[in-house]
C-alpha cells in the first residue's frame, strides 16, 4: 500500500504526516506528476485559500493527473481545502474553479450571528453509519473542524456526514472510492486517527 | 452543535515549562512535550504554547518542541511569543503548529496580521491582546506582560485585527491575569461582542465557576487557563463535567478515549 500525500506547500501537511506516522501508515509526498507513479491512495490535505491551491497545483502540474485520478475512481481523501476543491467552483476569491469532480459550489458562512470561521470541536451526524470510512466511530463523534467556508453539493447522494453550525452542512462526502471530509482527522485526535485508518485500510 | 473549547497553556522558556507543572505520573514534569502528551490524554480540546524565551538563539529549542509535540499529540496547536514576521509563522507552522499567535509584532506593524492570512489563511493567525482597564472606563492594550501602555484601545484593536486577517482573538487581562479572581467579564463580553471571531478569555480563573463565567457572561467561545491545571487542582475532565452540569456544550472527555 503506497499512500501519497499531496505537498502544494500548505501549512499542515507534517500534521497528517504524523497522525498517517501514528497508524503505522507511512505516505510518500507528492510534489509532482512523475511522484504518483506506483501510488495506491492519495490524501489531499489543505488549509489555506481555494485560489492559492488551485494555482500552486496547475504550477506543479498536478491539476490534470489529478482530474484524472477522480475520473478513474482511485482512493482519494481530501481533507478541508481537498475537499473544497473537488467541486466546481467556490465563492472565494471571486469564484475560483475547481477541479469539477462533484457538481456543486463552494460558499461562505453567513456572518450576521454567526462566529466565523467555525473553529472547534463539533458533532457529526452520520448519514450512512455503515459507510467504512465511519467503522469504529460513536453515533455521534465529536471532531475539529477550522474554516470559513463549506460546499454544498447538488446531489445529496455523495453526503456521508452533516454538521450543524447555524445551519446544516455536508460535512463529509463520498462517491465510489472518493471520500472527503471538511474537518481535520488529522486533528481530531483518537477518533480522527481511526478515521485516517479506515481510509487507509479500506 | 460546536462546543466551547477548554485550552491549557503552557509557558516555555529553553525548551522548559515554566515554574513546572504537578503532574505525578510525569517523568518529567517540565518537558513541555510531556505536558502537552498529558493534557491530550484528559481530552484538552487544544494547546497553546507561549515562548517567553528572550533570546533568538533559544527559538531554535521552541522549534524542535513544536516538532516533537506535533509528532506525539493529534489536536490543534497554537504557538506564540516572539513571532514577528510571515517567516517565522512559516517556521512553527511547518514543525507542527496549526496556528501562530502575535502580539507585539503586530502592535508594531500591523500588515502582519494580513501578510500571515494572505499567506496561510485566516484560520492560522491568532492577535493575541493584553489588555488592562484605564480610568475612562475601556481597556487600552499594553505590551511586554503589562508594563508598556500603547494607545490602543482594546475593542478597536480587536475589530481592526479581525478587519485585517486575524481568525481568532486570544484577549487576556492584565488586571486579571495571575489573581485567580475569574476572568474580566466585562471585557471579554465587549471585545466578544465586538468582532465575528471567535474569542478566547485568558487571564485570572482559580476556580471552575469562573470558566462557566467567562462562556456564559464573558460569551467567550473557549477559555484558557495555566495554573489550575498545570498543579493539579483540576483535570480538563473535571472542568468539562463542571460545564456540562451548568449546560454549557463541551466535548465530553471521554470521547477521546473510546476508540
Amino acid at each position: 500500500m503506497n499512500i501519497g500525500l499531496i505537498d502544494y506547500g500548505a501549512g499542515n501537511l507534517h500534521s497528517v504526516e504524523n497522525a498517517l506516522s501514528e497508524i503505522g501508515a507511512p505516505c510518500r509526498c507528492i510534489r509532482e506528476p512523475g511522484e504518483l507513479e506506483g501510488i495506491d491512495r492519495l490524501i489531499l490535505p489543505g488549509v489555506g485559500a481555494f485560489g492559492d491551491c488551485v494555482s500552486q497545483l496547475k504550477t506543479q502540474r498536478l491539476w490534470e493527473p489529478l482530474r484524472r485520478w477522480l475520473a478513474e475512481d482511485r482512493p482519494y481523501l481530501g481533507i478541508c481545502l481537498g475537499y473544497q476543491i473537488l467541486f466546481e467552483h467556490s465563492e472565494e476569491f471571486d469564484g475560483a474553479e475547481g477541479l469539477g469532480a462533484l457538481s456543486g459550489k463552494v460558499v461562505r458562512f453567513p456572518t450576521s450571528d454567526l462566529k466565523v470561521p467555525h473553529m472547534g470541536w463539533n458533532t457529526l451526524s452520520l448519514v450512512n453509519p455503515s459507510d467504512p470510512l465511519w467503522a469504529g466511530l460513536p453515533e455521534n463523534p465529536y471532531v475539529y473542524f477550522v474554516h470559513s467556508y463549506f460546499p454544498q453539493p447538488d446531489e445529496a447522494s455523495v453526503v456521508s456526514a452533516h454538521c450543524d453550525y447555524g445551519l446544516r452542512f455536508a460535512a463529509a462526502i463520498r462517491r465510489g472510492q472518493t471520500v472527503a471530509t471538511q474537518f481535520h482527522p488529522e486533528k481530531s485526535q483518537a477518533l480522527g486517527l481511526q478515521i485516517l485508518a479506515n481510509f487507509v485500510r479500506e | 452543535m460546536l462546543t466551547k473549547r477548554i485550552i491549557p497553556c503552557l509557558d516555555v522558556t529553553d525548551g522548559r515549562v515554566v515554574k513546572g507543572t504537578q503532574f505525578v505520573d510525569l517523568r518529567d514534569a517540565g518537558d513541555p512535550v510531556e505536558c502537552a502528551m498529558e493534557y491530550e490524554r484528559q481530552g484538552a480540546d487544544e494547546l497553546v504554547f507561549l515562548d517567553i524565551t528572550a533570546s533568538s538563539d533559544a527559538r531554535r529549542t521552541m522549534v524542535d518542541v513544536v516538532e516533537e509535540t506535533a509528532r506525539q499529540c493529534h489536536m490543534p496547536l497554537t504557538v506564540g511569543g516572539g513571532i514577528r514576521t510571515v517567516d517565522d509563522m512559516r517556521t512553527m507552522l511547518l514543525a507542527g503548529a496549526d496556528k501562530v499567535s502575535v502580539n507585539t509584532a503586530a502592535i508594531n506593524r500591523p500588515e502582519v496580521i494580513a501578510e500571515g492570512a494572505r499567506a496561510f489563511g485566516v484560520q492560522c493567525i491568532v492577535l493575541a491582546i493584553d489588555a488592562k482597564r484605564n480610568d475612562s472606563g475601556s481597556w487600552t492594550v499594553y505590551t511586554h506582560g503589562g508594563r508598556n501602555p500603547t494607545d490602543l484601545d482594546a475593542i478597536e484593536w480587536a475589530k481592526r485585527g479581525e478587519a485585517l486577517g486575524a481568525g481568532e482573538i486570544l484577549l487576556t487581562s492584565m488586571d486579571a491575569d495571575g489573581t485567580k479572581d475569574g476572568y474580566d467579564l466585562e471585557l471579554t463580553r465587549t471585545v466578544s461582542e465586538a468582532v465575528n471571531i471567535p474569542v478566547i478569555a485568558s487571564g485570572g480563573v482559580g476556580t471552575l465557576q469562573h470558566l462557566a463565567d467567562g462562556l456564559t457572561q464573558g460569551k467567550a467561545d473557549a477559555v484558557l487557563a495555566a495554573s489550575i491545571f498545570h498543579f493539579g487542582e483540576y483535570t480538563i475532565a473535571e472542568s468539562k463535567a463542571f460545564l456540562h452540569d451548568q449546560g454549557i456544550a463541551v466535548r465530553p472527555a471521554q470521547a477521546v478515549a473510546t476508540c
